[in-house]
């Protein structure tokens, strides 16, 4: 094995600390601002219980434009946004915020689509007993729909891995960066298969934490 | 009979009028219906599905808004009232479903005790009532267990016991027992039985089944359409049915064997060898009964019986009155022995 690894290995964990940092952060404001947006969809959606034709419309829009752009092209385009909220458009804060905004809308769509799998009876029900919409989405929506959220939720956490990989493109580090500067920058494979090894670990290791929560919330 | 006060439920010329999808035509589910159920009694609205039976229990508790006409429940104009004010008053109807929508996230006692959540009962108060709502369905031992691993019985007597939670004065039946077997059926008809009897609740059964409104309704509407077009006692309506839909719903739940009683009126008119034969398609029809009978030289005169359908094939019996010499008519029931069920009633004189 080449490289340099007496040098190269606390920069790994550098490049490591910064993923986390990126990821956390991204699944945590993605995770609940996601949430919120996926219900808002489900519930203005017409036939369910805040039907608003024209607010859904707004919102099942927004989704469709923003989910299918590339996170590269994404990044650029948030530009202007990232500059009035972060006040700089290069740096790990200003990456996470493009990482926020982009895990909102993907896991706004997996939110809602779970949440259209629940018998519609169950809802029914819920209100018949003088429910109201507020405490049926606390107390029958996400309850109902936890097992597949949960699945949906260590998908979003891939999806966002994925996304903090092109982290170096705004100088915001990470371990995909560090993948690109030390391995495939200095014909290093081995140091590129390292991180990608690392990567397929962590994937693995939330996706079965993810698969036995989701087990255990399904009871049946 | 319950006392027959006035009604707990009226509708007043209730229409639901749904828009149509996209070009479609609107769809006038509930149309311009006027009907009381009065407090205390088990009341049944039959109809083919797609007759707005369903839409029209909706009506009660406001699940559905009327778009003409109103609804008033308990002195209480439904119409009027807006999304917020009607919470309280659907919190006072319990409803049970056909495809029972529990909370598979939630065990039978968390289930049951959802709606006592909803009105703000405390802690304790709740799981007292849980108890005894358990006890009175026969589901003490399952408090525990998540509904998935319940029978389809088991799951209906959990949703009464979720209805009546909150100690409503009408309970809301809509096709309880159409997902069950006619067993479970019959258990769970038992049961709103004893809801109405023991508890006074008035209860509203939504059936396509005429043998649920046999069983259990003392007054039925039938509806065709979005119209009540017949409503009266349950016994009146299965007697003299005043519409070709009463008639059709009427003969689902034909009986076609004999009761002592009919079996004693019918030796007052026949003098002859009375004999029940089973029709079916495997046992035997009815060709089988005449070929054998005058392969014999027996005269037989059908004075009972009917013969339906079920799974699409012919099923029901035929009472018979045998007439000819004694031996003949002994081979010959001997001989219709051999390929079907008979229950031989004998003649009258022996």
């Amino acid at each position: 094995m080449s490289g340099d690894w007496e040098r190269l290995t606390p920069l790994l964990w550098e490049a490591a600390g910064q993923t986390a940092y990126m990821v956390l952060i991204a699944l945590l404001v993605g995770g609940f601002l996601g949430l919120a947006l996926g219900l808002g969809l489900y519930l203005t959606r017409p036939g369910n219980l805040l039907q608003h034709r024209f607010v859904f419309a707004v919102l099942n829009l927004a989704v469709n434009i923003v989910r299918p752009i590339p996170f590269i092209i994404f990044l650029v385009a948030l530009g202007p946004l990232t500059r009035a909220v972060i006040g700089s458009t290069i740096g790990i804060e200003a990456f996470t915020f493009a990482m926020c905004i982009m895990a909102t809308f993907v896991f706004a769509r997996l939110v809602e689509q779970n949440l259209v799998s629940i018998d519609p009876g169950v809802v029914e029900a819920a209100r018949a007993m003088g429910a109201s919409p507020l405490r049926i989405v606390r107390t029958v929506l996400v309850p109902e729909a936890l097992a597949p959220l949960i699945l949906g939720y260590t998908f979003l956490f891939v999806g966002v891995l994925d996304m903090s990989a092109i982290g170096g493109y705004l100088g915001a580090g990470g371990l995909g960066d560090f993948a690109i500067v030390y391995g495939y920058r200095q014909y290093d494979w081995a140091v590129t298969a390292v991180v990608v090894v690392i990567i397929v670990l962590i994937v693995q290791a939330v996706q079965w934490l993810g698969n036995g929560l989701a087990r255990r919330a399904l009871r049946r | 009979m319950p006392a027959a006060t006035s009604g707990i439920i009226r509708f007043e010329g209730a229409t639901k009028v749904f828009p149509g999808r996209g070009k479609g035509a609107e769809v006038r589910a509930v149309d311009d219906v006027t009907l009381d159920i009065r407090e205390g009694e088990i009341f049944g609205v039959i109809g083919q599905s797609g007759a707005g039976k369903s839409t029209l229990v909706r009506l009660i508790n406001a699940l559905e808004r009327t778009t003409g006409g109103d609804v008033v429940v308990d002195g209480v104009s439904l119409g009027s009232l807006s999304e917020a004010r009607l919470r309280p008053v659907r919190a006072g109807i319990g409803m049970v479903f056909q495809q029972f929508n529990l909370l598979s996230s939630r065990t039978v006692s968390g289930n049951v005790a959802y709606p006592l959540e909803v009105a703000g009962w405390p802690r304790a108060k709740r799981d007292a009532r849980v108890a005894e709502l358990l006890d009175f369905v026969g589901l003490a031992d399952k408090a525990g267990v998540y509904p998935s691993t319940l029978s389809g019985g088991q799951k209906q007597r959990v949703g009464i016991a979720r209805a009546l939670a909150t100690n409503p004065r009408i309970l809301l039946a809509d096709e309880a027992t159409s997902a069950l077997d006619p067993e479970t059926t019959r258990d769970v008809l038992d049961l709103l039985q004893r809801v109405n009897r023991e508890l006074g609740i008035t209860v509203v059964v939504i059936t396509h089944e005429m043998d649920v409104v046999r069983s259990i309704c003392h007054r039925v509407a039938v509806m065709d359409r979005g119209h009540v077009v017949e409503v009266g006692e349950a016994y009146q309506v299965f007697s003299a049915p005043g519409h070709d839909v009463t008639r059709r719903f009427v003969a689902t739940a034909l009986r076609d064997r004999p009761s002592p009683e009919v079996l004693a009126r019918l030796r007052t008119r026949h003098a002859g060898h009375i004999v029940t034969v089973g029709v079916d398609e495997v046992a035997g029809s009815s060709a089988v009964l005449t070929r054998t009978l005058r392969e014999h030289g027996v005269d037989g005169t059908v004075v009972f019986g009917g013969i339906t359908e079920v799974a699409e094939r012919p099923y029901g019996s035929l009472t018979v009155e045998l007439v000819g010499d004694g031996a003949a008519v002994e081979a010959a029931v001997a001989a219709l022995r051999a390929v079907t069920w008979v229950d031989d009633h004998g003649r009258a004189d022996a």
